[in-house]
């Protein structure tokens, strides 16, 4: 555990508390992309480079944008006059904190058992490609047909425009 | 031996508590968008625990966990695109995203 770890999980976590409380909506769309930043620099503190920057162009780069242009055509910054939480908000914040509480509780319990390899590993992106084109090549065209699928039907779904009744 | 003895132990915890905090903004908040950025906090942690997992165990070579993180991401990208467009098109039909609002199927 050094430094670079808990500087980077604390910005990681503010990023993701930031978006939880904050009111406006485009407040919590910067937010969730300093969360996903953060993400992505512990990524590469995994020495998992290639995710750490598959994170950086699909989150920064698509899912954030997609995020802000659903806000903009929503009409989302708008705040609500009912407040932003909802009434049961209490009972979801006990949910969250009951899961956090089992999901903490295995992590130390595990402590003793969990695997501790301190090496390096050595993947360079040749690898990773021979990978996805060897053993993993039919995920590999499965998510490529999900993702055809995916833009086709978010296109019809949002494209569709409902004749309104005056 | 302290918890945060062992790397992958911290890496866990910030993932729990990451996923803590999007299941509490999933569930929490009352706009679909909201709804839907705190379900990608939980898909992130997630990935975080494949990634740890990968560099601290026994075989990283193997590049299991990172494939699984890499498709994990591709999934969840496509999820959020379907997602986002399913609240535009109800907030064409009905003029909200606040989901207490939005209390029939009916349109």
């Amino acid at each position: 555990m050094n430094a670079v770890f808990y500087i980077l999980a604390a910005l990681t976590l503010a990023g993701g508390l930031a978006t939880v409380l904050l009111k406006h909506l485009v407040h919590c769309a910067l937010a969730v992309t300093v969360a996903f930043a953060g993400l992505a620099l512990l990524f590469l503190q995994l020495d998992a480079q290639f995710a750490g920057f598959a994170q950086i162009l699909v989150y920064i780069g698509a899912v954030a944008i997609l995020i802000v242009f659903a806000i903009l055509l929503t009409r989302g910054s708008e705040l609500p006059k009912g407040g932003v939480f909802s009434s049961t908000w209490l009972v979801g914040l006990a949910i969250a904190a009951g899961v956090f509480a089992v999901l903490g509780w295995a992590v130390l319990q595990s402590v003793r058992a969990v695997p501790q390899q301190n090496a390096v590993p050595v993947v360079t992106v040749h690898d990773i490609g021979n990978a996805l084109m060897g053993r993993y090549v039919l995920p590999l065209e499965i998510v490529a047909l999900l993702l055809t699928a995916a833009t086709i039907g978010a296109v019809i779904v949002a494209m569709h425009e409902k004749e309104r009744q005056p | 031996m302290t918890p945060l003895a062992t790397p992958l132990a911290g890496y866990l915890l910030v993932a729990a508590l990451l996923f803590a905090i999007g299941l509490a903004g999933a569930l929490t908040r009352r706009n679909a968008i909201m709804v839907l950025i705190g379900i990608e906090l939980m898909l992130n942690a997630a990935n975080l625990n494949l990634i740890a997992f990968w560099r601290f165990g026994p075989h990283p070579e193997a590049l299991t966990g990172m494939m699984f993180a890499i498709f994990s991401i591709a999934v969840a990208a496509a999820e959020a695109a379907v997602g986002l467009g399913l609240v535009i098109a109800i907030y064409r039909h009905t003029n909200t995203t606040e989901l207490d609002k939005i209390n029939r199927m009916k349109g």
